[in-house]
Order: structure tokens, then C-alpha cells, then sequence
């Protein structure tokens, strides 16, 4: 096993570690329910790190396939009674296989076009969302979904559900590790270079695309029956355009390329109205204003900065213990 | 209910009629995206904002300082051209190396900056600006037409003549239309390049005051404002083709018309549903929009 | 000062802190400032803020003094389950009054059952009361009985073929549930059922497909800004067909977008809103009366019945904490249900175990409006 590979199984240690002991240092709910929301953002950021950072392929529809999943499992585990275990499944199957009918064509198109196309499509889930209120419950939520449970047990607490979410979080990012340490990786990033170069080499772009974009549509689906089964409440204003947007911003904010990156960006993104929240109406003037500021300070991300932090420190250690 | 028993000349003329108007409204928000577009290959998340500054600048000096509205409206333009200069100066220059990926992120920051602090200063209500030349509608073979829809029109029209003299013949035009073939080479050629990435932030965001100006009291304005009509101009300008300034003119005339027809003959809860379908298909089709050229690219 | 004065000074300090840190009623809200519902949250946030003062300034609750600790969710559901959490888990209030809408109501209203906590919604969806809830009561008006209002004005004037207009958000949904059934149990017949979307600012295609099928009366069902433009869209089509406009819009905030497009127009609204034509020896009189003025004094802001929904909440809160004279959860809950009679700006609210609205329709009054202000219909 190669060096950065050792090295990223450290770092995925200590996340599932510093996950693990995080309930028994929160003093309340309150700060578990932020972590779990956390969690299923850093789900959906890790994947689209795949597909925008590493595939280089822009997406402003995940909102969509985060809250087709959770649909479906709310439909068929509420209306339907089916268990949850099984609705979960079928949301996350459901998403999978409308993100390779939108995928296909989609993928052919490039850079602002792709965004466009991807927006489109996000758009046109969110409206049927809002009008199908039958299904759906419309505008004003979906109510009565049933709790989270496994092998039958219902998960009563926030502590439960958190670690599930942990763990899940934990298994998807080994899964993008490992993605990316095989030649698969290697052969997106060859792709992300250049489409043509890619192909003259052999690789077989379109399927390579395809992989990555209905693997980081899996990851926002995974995230959306959890959410659904979590809050027991879903409403079609959660998967708008806007969280779409959202979720790229916590992906480039974390650098883009480290999937570690968009864990932290996508905590960060989460946690920091929380923290603003004393400010009241200026919270949204700072949230713009640290944006911005970040992107400026930071071209290379949350992970850029904390890394370029991190030598720092070390050096002024290092320079401390040869003086001492 | 069959759209036969509906459809009638009259009411299909009146949905031209508005859907042109709405048309006109995406298309120069459009504009502004394809300038900046253009000398950058950013497309700017703001330009929304831009066009929401023009209306409730236009409202704030009306009100607060009680100038006429003619000037209001003039003093809303120069100033959000200003704010325009600043965005760039402060939020693009310095990072200008940065990837295009990165810049567009500044940009949602910077929208939602400049959406808070309107917020913030200026309330959360929403606006009316009289229209320019009353609001007796003109009435056309049944239809009735808004004075101020031929104000918009008028000056879309106006607009877009002026961009195909400013482009062709001006010695500023031509230095940005080469920046938008190729950095590098403009830059050799002894052209300024980072000031014409400033000029074209300025006159995106005076595109997009004098169409929130002339918009505001159709639509009405409030802080808000900016994020839809950003989303619409945006797929206008794909719709189009990007980088063709009358590409984005005429994708957001498209897209108006399908959403107002949309709504009279099919159903108006999907209307926008419907106009992003037929946008996917013609992707789909034609892969980079109406009017835009298949670029080739070297590896 | 020598050290056993100071001493002695700090534990009367300490002493006096403790025991008003022990007599606050801390009362929790959350309510939207921000996003796309501000025009509901920030009266409500300010309503509540001055109604706190003035309760203070009085001696308080039961003689306890309030501590008002609210929350903006941003018209958002995640930010919404947050601020819930903290209020419950962290704040650890005795009562919560807000959202101000009904989806982040119908998100949060687990967390209250479980925490035993009750709480006071501004929102007025039916699925927030109907099944009721033990915890779970709200203030406003229900859609159902504005709708009964607007139908019953058709009837007078003989109307048949009714079209109506709904904006697609959780209040234009709810609107357009009860319009259309009710609508139909009353025998009118619904020529037109066309909705918009909140942010839209032309609904001249809408209006004309409905001009189409000639109905007798147009009712159009959502918030500001939207049923402005289309007072103003159907002053521009050159449109006759009388229409009606919802509660929701029962603010000077309409007429002064609407501007000449809104005259004419009838509309059901709570008497608040003509706060000057309610009868001196109505219930509603004195506790309406005081609440704008001391709004309008404070505020440089028009007042809107929006913030009444929080103020009522207060209210209702005052009464049961004073009546009950206790401020634990549970008591506030059940003294809450014992309520009857209670004048509040949006009605005459009286609870019990199975109704937890309170409100009747008679809650509200049909209003004209003529020459730029409202006029009661009689």
C-alpha cells in the first residue's frame, strides 16, 4: 500500500474516533442533532468532492436526488407501511437509477452547460415535490414519517442515530478512498485534466463519468432516508436550488480536491449559523462576508490552510525544541 | 378541460405579449452574465443582485432622500454600476489567478453579501416604483399591453443595439471581445486586461440596474428579488448559447414565451417544470444552447 | 472598604442574582426574521419583545419576571429543528411560542410531546391541531373559517361559477384544500383552479386563462406580494369579474402595493385590521386598541394582524401562568386548556382538551376596501 494511502487510513481513524467520542462530550440534544445534520452534509460533500474535484464534472442537482431519496422512503415507509429498512433501500435504489437516466445524457455536456443541465433537473424534482401534493404532502411537509430503525429496533435516541450516521459517514469515506486509490482514481484525474487525453489513453470516459456522478448521487440519496427517518418530517423548501448550491460551496470551501476538505467544509457550512446566531440579522452579512474572505485567504480550501497551518505550527515547534 | 374550448386569439396574443415582456426581463439579466462571462469565463452568481439593487436603490433614494424619481433612477444606476466596480476590485482582482470554480463561490458570497445588507439597511419589504409612463394599458386586437412593457422593451432593445456598436466599433469593445477569445494573446497585443474585467463587471451591473430599474414597477422590488430572476437570466443564457450576448437576448425571450404559454394552455403549476424540460431536451439535442458555437478544443 | 464588607457585599449581590435567576419564566420563540417568511416573523419578534417589557415593567407574570429568549429560523426547517433543540435541550424554556410557519411547526411538534413542553404556534395549518396534540395548541385563525367568510359573501351576492388563484406554499396549499372542498359541499362550481409560485411577479397568463371560463367571482389565496400583482394584472387585463383576496393579506402593506388595483376588493380579515370600526363595547375593543397603539409608538411600522398571532400566544401564556399561578410545563398545558373567553387581537379564544385552535369563525369580519383604507362590510 502506497504512503498517501496509509495516510489517508489514519486520517479516516481519527475521524471515526473523534465521531465516536463526540455524544460524551455534548452536553445536550441540541449539539447532537447539529453533529447529525453535519454528518449527512459531509455524506453528500464527499461525494460530490469525487465528482466536482476529482472528475471535475459540476453538479447543482444533488439537492434533488438528496430529496428523491427521501421521498421515497417517506412515501413507502408511511403510505405504503412498508418497513424502513426496506423503504430506505428503495429510496437509495430509486435514486441510483434516476441518476444514471439523467446522467447519460447529461454528461456529454461540459462545464456551465452541465451545471445548467444538472440545475434544470434539480429544479424540476423540486417542483414536483411542491405540486404532487398527494404524494408528497406538498409545501407545507410531509409528516408522520417513521423513526429510523434497524433489524426492527427503533433508534428512540439522537445518541443512536447519531452513531449510525457516524459510522455510515465513516464506511462512505473508506469507500472514497479506496475509489480513489484504485485505477479508477487515477484515471479521473486524467480525465479531469482533459476529455481527449483521457480517451487517447484508453480509458472509457462516458462509463468513468457515469460511475462518479451515480456514485456521489448514491451518497446524497444514503443521506436523504436518513435524514427523512431522523426529523420524521420532510418539506419540499430543504432540497431547493439553494441547497444545491449549498453543497458546492462546502466542497470548494474545503478545498475541492480532499475529500478530508469536504468533511470540514461541510461542518463548517452547517455549524456556522448556529455559532452566528447571537448576531440575528447581520448573521447572513457574515456568512457572506466569511465566504468570501475564506475564498480570498484560502484558494486552496479549508484543508489547504489548515495543512499550510499545521506546517507552521510544526515548524515553529521544531524551531522552539532546537533553541530549548 | 381541452385547451381547444380555451385557446382563442385574443388571449394567445396576450400570452405573447407577457411572455415577451418576461422574456425581455431574463434576457437582459442574461446580458449581464454573458459580458462578465465573457472577459472572465466566471459566470457571476450576482448579477441578480445587481438587478435587485437597481430597483430598491431607485426606492431608497425616492423615499428616504425624496428625490424625484427620474433621478432616483439615474442615481441607482450610476451607483450600482459603482458597487459593480468594487465587487470586482475588492472580490475578483485579488484572486484573479484563482480557479474559475473558486471565483464563482466568491460570487455566492458575495450575492448573498450584498442581499443581507440591503436586508439589513433598508427592510424586508417589498417596493412600488410607479411606472414611467402611467398604467392606462393600450389595448391591441384584444390584448392589453402595459405602457411599461414597451419601456422594457424599448430599452432592451436600445440596450442591445448599443452593445453591437459598443462591441464592433469601439476601441474598448474590441479589447474586451478579444479577452474573451484569449486571455494571453489580448494581453500581448498591449490590452489592459484587467481593466477590462473591471469595465465588464461595470457595465454587467449597469445592465442589470437599468433592467431592475425599468422592471420595478411591473414586478415590484424587495431584497429578494435578485435569486430568481439570477436562476431565470442564467438558463436564458444557456438556452442562447454563452458568450453570445444575443444568444442570452434571445434565450430569455425563449424562455419566457414556453413559461407564459406554459402557464395559460398546460398548467400553471408546472409552468417552470415545463420550461426546464423543453431547456434539457434542446441541451440535450444541441449541446451548447441555441445560438452558440461548437467550440473545438485542443488537448 | 475593608474585606468582610466587601464580603459581605458580594453575597448579597450573589443572593439577589440567584433568587431573580430563580423567579424568571423563561419563555422561548421562534419565529421568522428572516428568508422568505420575514413579513411573519419580524412583527412577531418585535410584538413579543415589547409585550416582555411591558410585562416586566408591570411586575410580570405571577409576580415573576419574563425571560424571553427567541430564535429566527430563517423560514427554514433544519434551522427551525435547531433553534427547537436549543430552546428545549440548552435554554430549557417552560413554554414556546412560534413558528410563525407551518411546516417548521409540523417539524418540530415531536420534539415538544416528547420533551413535554407545550407550544403556541402562529402557524394556522389544520394537521397542527387536527389531531390534537396535547402539547400542541396556535393562535391564528383557521383557513377553513376565512374560506367559510369568502363563500358565504359569494352566496349573498349569487354567485355560481367560482375560479380560484392559490400561490404553491404551505398557505396558498392549505387555502386551496378547503376552498375546493368546501366550495364543493356549498354547491358552487370551480370553473378554475390555477395556482403561482411564491416568487413569481406576473400572473397576467394565469388571469387570462381564467378570463377564458368566465366565472362570476375570482379568489385568489396567498401572501404578499403576489396578490398584488395580480390586483394589478386584473387592472390591467381590463378584468370585471369581482375578486376576492385572503386573510393573508389583510395589511396597509397591500393596499400600498396594490395601490388604485386593491379598491373594490373583499376580503375576510380579523378585526384588527379595521381596528377604528369595531363597536366600543365589542370584547376585542380595549386589548386590539392597546396593542396597536403601543406597536405604532414603538415601532416606525404599520401594524399587521401577523404580530398578533404572537401577541395572543403571550397572552394566552399570561393568563394560564397568572390564573394557574405556576410556570411548570405541565401546568402551563393543562391551565392553558382551562382558557375561555379570552380576548386576544385575532379573536375570542377558548380552549378545551379537543380544541386547541380556540377560535370560531366569527373571528373574523369581511372588509372592503374603498378609497385606500378598509371598510367593514356590514
Amino acid at each position: 500500500m502506497s504512503v498517501s494511502y496509509r495516510k489517508d487510513m489514519f486520517w479516516l481513524a481519527g475521524l471515526f474516533i473523534v465521531l465516536m467520542l463526540t455524544p460524551t462530550i455534548l452536553p445536550n440534544n441540541y449539539y447532537l442533532t447539529i453533529m447529525i445534520l453535519g454528518c449527512l452534509h459531509a455524506m453528500i460533500a464527499v461525494g460530490l468532492c469525487l465528482l466536482v474535484g476529482h472528475a471535475g464534472q459540476i453538479s447543482l442537482g444533488h439537492a434533488g436526488f438528496y430529496g428523491l431519496a427521501a421521498y421515497t422512503s417517506a412515501y413507502l415507509s408511511t403510505t405504503w407501511g412498508l418497513p424502513v429498512e426496506l423503504s430506505m433501500l428503495a429510496g437509495v435504489v430509486l435514486t441510483v437509477v434516476v441518476s444514471i437516466l439523467v446522467g447519460m445524457p447529461s454528461l456529454k455536456l461540459k462545464g456551465h452547460y452541465l451545471a445548467m443541465a444538472t440545475l434544470g433537473f434539480g429544479i424540476i424534482l423540486s417542483i414536483l415535490f411542491t405540486e404532487t401534493v398527494d404524494i408528497t404532502g406538498g409545501p407545507s411537509g410531509f409528516v408522520g414519517i417513521p423513526r429510523l430503525s434497524l433489524a426492527g429496533f427503533e433508534l428512540h435516541r439522537d445518541v443512536d442515530i447519531f452513531r449510525v450516521v457516524a459510522i455510515l459517514l465513516c464506511l462512505l469515506v473508506w469507500l472514497c478512498f479506496n475509489v480513489l486509490h484504485s485505477r479508477m482514481g487515477r484515471a479521473l484525474r486524467a480525465l479531469h485534466t482533459s476529455d481527449q487525453a483521457a480517451q487517447a489513453m484508453g480509458i472509457d470516459v462516458a462509463r468513468h463519468k457515469l460511475f462518479v456522478f451515480v456514485l456521489s448521487a448514491g451518497f446524497a440519496g444514503l443521506a436523504g432516508v436518513l435524514y427523512a427517518h431522523y426529523l420524521t418530517f420532510i418539506a419540499p423548501a430543504s432540497f431547493g436550488f439553494m441547497f444545491s448550491v449549498e453543497l458546492m460551496v462546502m466542497v470548494v470551501l474545503g478545498g475541492m480536491v480532499s475529500v478530508p476538505g469536504a468533511i470540514i467544509g461541510a461542518f463548517f457550512i452547517t455549524i456556522l449559523p448556529e455559532l452566528l446566531r447571537a448576531f440575528e440579522d447581520i448573521e447572513i452579512i457574515l456568512f457572506g462576508l466569511i465566504l468570501v474572505v475564506c475564498m480570498i485567504f484560502l484558494p486552496d480550501g479549508l484543508a489547504g490552510g489548515s495543512a499550510r497551518l499545521w506546517a507552521w505550527v510544526k515548524t515553529k515547534l521544531a524551531l522552539g525544541c532546537s533553541r530549548g | 378541460m381541452s385547451f381547444l374550448t380555451v385557446i382563442d386569439f385574443s388571449s394567445l396574443l396576450q400570452y405573447l405579449i407577457t411572455g415577451l415582456t418576461l422574456g425581455s426581463i431574463y434576457g437582459m439579466t442574461a446580458l449581464g452574465f454573458t459580458i462578465i462571462l465573457n472577459s472572465t469565463g466566471v459566470i457571476n452568481f450576482a448579477q441578480g443582485e445587481f438587478v435587485m439593487l437597481g430597483g430598491m436603490m431607485s426606492v431608497y433614494f425616492m423615499t428616504a432622500l425624496g428625490l424625484t424619481e427620474p433621478v432616483a433612477v439615474v442615481l441607482a444606476v450610476l451607483g450600482t454600476t459603482v458597487i459593480g466596480a468594487l465587487v470586482e476590485r475588492l472580490a475578483i482582482r485579488p484572486v484573479r489567478q484563482s480557479p474559475a470554480i473558486n471565483l464563482v463561490i466568491i460570487t455566492i458570497g458575495v450575492s448573498i453579501l450584498i442581499r443581507g445588507l440591503v436586508m439589513f439597511f433598508w427592510g424586508k419589504d417589498t417596493h412600488v416604483l410607479q411606472s414611467f409612463s402611467g398604467d392606462t394599458p393600450i389595448m391591441f386586437l384584444g390584448a392589453a399591453i402595459m405602457p411599461q412593457a414597451l419601456w422594457v422593451l424599448g430599452v432592451s432593445a436600445f440596450l442591445l443595439v448599443g452593445f453591437k456598436f459598443f462591441f464592433s466599433k469601439t476601441l474598448h469593445g474590441k479589447a474586451m471581445l478579444a479577452c474573451s477569445f484569449d486571455v494571453k494573446a489580448a494581453s500581448l497585443v498591449g490590452i489592459g486586461v484587467e481593466r477590462m474585467v473591471l469595465l465588464s463587471f461595470m457595465i454587467s451591473a449597469f445592465v442589470g440596474a437599468v433592467g431592475g430599474v425599468i422592471l420595478a414597477p411591473i414586478t415590484m422590488t424587495s431584497y429578494d428579488v435578485g435569486v430568481l430572476l439570477g436562476l431565470k437570466g442564467f438558463a436564458a443564457c444557456i438556452l442562447g448559447g454563452l458568450g453570445n450576448p444575443f444568444g442570452a437576448a434571445a434565450g430569455g425571450i425563449v424562455l419566457g414565451i414556453l413559461e407564459s404559454l406554459g402557464a395559460g394552455f398546460i398548467s400553471s403549476a408546472y409552468k417552470d417544470a415545463l420550461a426546464f424540460v423543453i431547456l434539457l431536451i434542446l441541451l440535450f439535442a444541441k449541446p451548447s444552447g441555441l445560438f452558440g458555437q461548437k467550440d473545438s478544443k485542443r488537448v | 472598604m475593608n474585606r468582610g464588607k466587601s464580603l459581605f457585599l458580594v453575597i448579597v449581590l450573589l443572593f439577589f442574582c440567584a433568587t431573580a435567576w430563580a423567579e424568571t419564566i423563561k419563555i422561548g420563540a421562534v419565529v421568522s426574521v428572516t428568508g422568505a417568511a420575514s413579513f411573519l416573523g419580524e412583527p412577531q419578534k418585535n410584538t413579543l419583545l415589547q409585550l416582555q417589557d411591558l410585562t416586566n415593567a408591570k411586575g410580570g407574570m405571577d409576580g415573576r419576571q419574563v425571560e424571553l429568549i427567541i430564535y429566527d429560523d430563517e423560514s427554514d426547517v433544519n434551522k427551525c429543528v435547531m433553534a427547537a433543540r436549543k430552546l428545549l435541550d440548552q435554554d430549557q424554556v417552560a413554554v414556546v411560542i412560534g413558528p410563525s410557519i407551518s411546516g417548521n411547526t409540523l417539524a418540530i411538534t415531536r420534539f415538544f410531546s416528547s420533551a413535554q413542553v407545550p407550544l403556541i404556534s402562529c402557524a394556522a395549518a389544520e394537521k397542527i391541531v387536527f389531531p390534537v396534540n396535547p402539547w400542541i395548541f396556535n393562535t391564528p385563525q383557521l383557513d377553513r373559517h376565512a374560506a367559510l367568510k369568502i363563500l358565504q359573501d359569494a352566496k349573498v351576492k349569487g354567485y355560481t361559477k367560482l375560479a380560484i388563484l392559490t400561490v404553491s406554499d404551505g398557505y396558498g396549499q392549505a387555502g386551496r384544500a378547503v376552498l375546493k372542498e368546501l366550495a364543493k359541499a356549498q354547491g358552487f362550481d370551480l370553473v378554475a383552479d390555477e395556482v403561482y409560485s411564491p416568487k413569481d411577479t406576473d400572473m397576467t397568463s394565469q388571469l387570462t386563462k381564467i378570463k377564458g371560463v368566465s366565472p362570476e367571482a375570482i379568489i385568489c389565496w396567498g401572501t404578499n406580494p403576489g396578490p398584488a400583482v395580480v390586483a394589478r394584472n386584473r387592472m390591467q387585463l381590463g378584468l370585471t369579474i369581482p375578486l376576492y383576496m385572503s386573510h393573508g393579506v389583510a395589511s396597509d402593506k397591500f393596499i400600498e402595493l396594490a395601490g388604485e388595483a386593491a379598491e373594490g376588493l373583499v376580503l375576510p380579515a380579523g378585526r384588527l385590521t379595521a381596528v377604528d370600526q369595531v363597536p366600543d363595547d365589542h370584547p376585542q375593543k380595549t386589548v386590539i386598541t392597546d396593542y396597536v397603539a403601543n406597536y405604532s409608538q414603538k415601532f416606525n411600522a404599520p401594524i399587521s394582524s401577523f404580530g398578533g398571532y404572537a401577541h395572543d400566544a403571550f397572552l394566552l401564556v399570561h393568563e394560564a401562568v397568572t390564573k394557574g399561578g405556576s410556570a411548570n410545563p405541565e401546568d402551563i398545558r393543562d391551565n392553558l386548556e382551562k382558557i375561555s373567553a379570552l380576548p386576544g387581537t385575532s379573536g375570542i379564544y377558548s380552549y378545551s382538551p379537543d380544541n386547541h385552535n380556540g377560535l370560531d369563525e366569527d373571528a373574523f369580519i369581511m372588509v372592503i376596501i374603498e378609497n385606500g383604507t378598509w371598510k367593514v362590510v356590514p
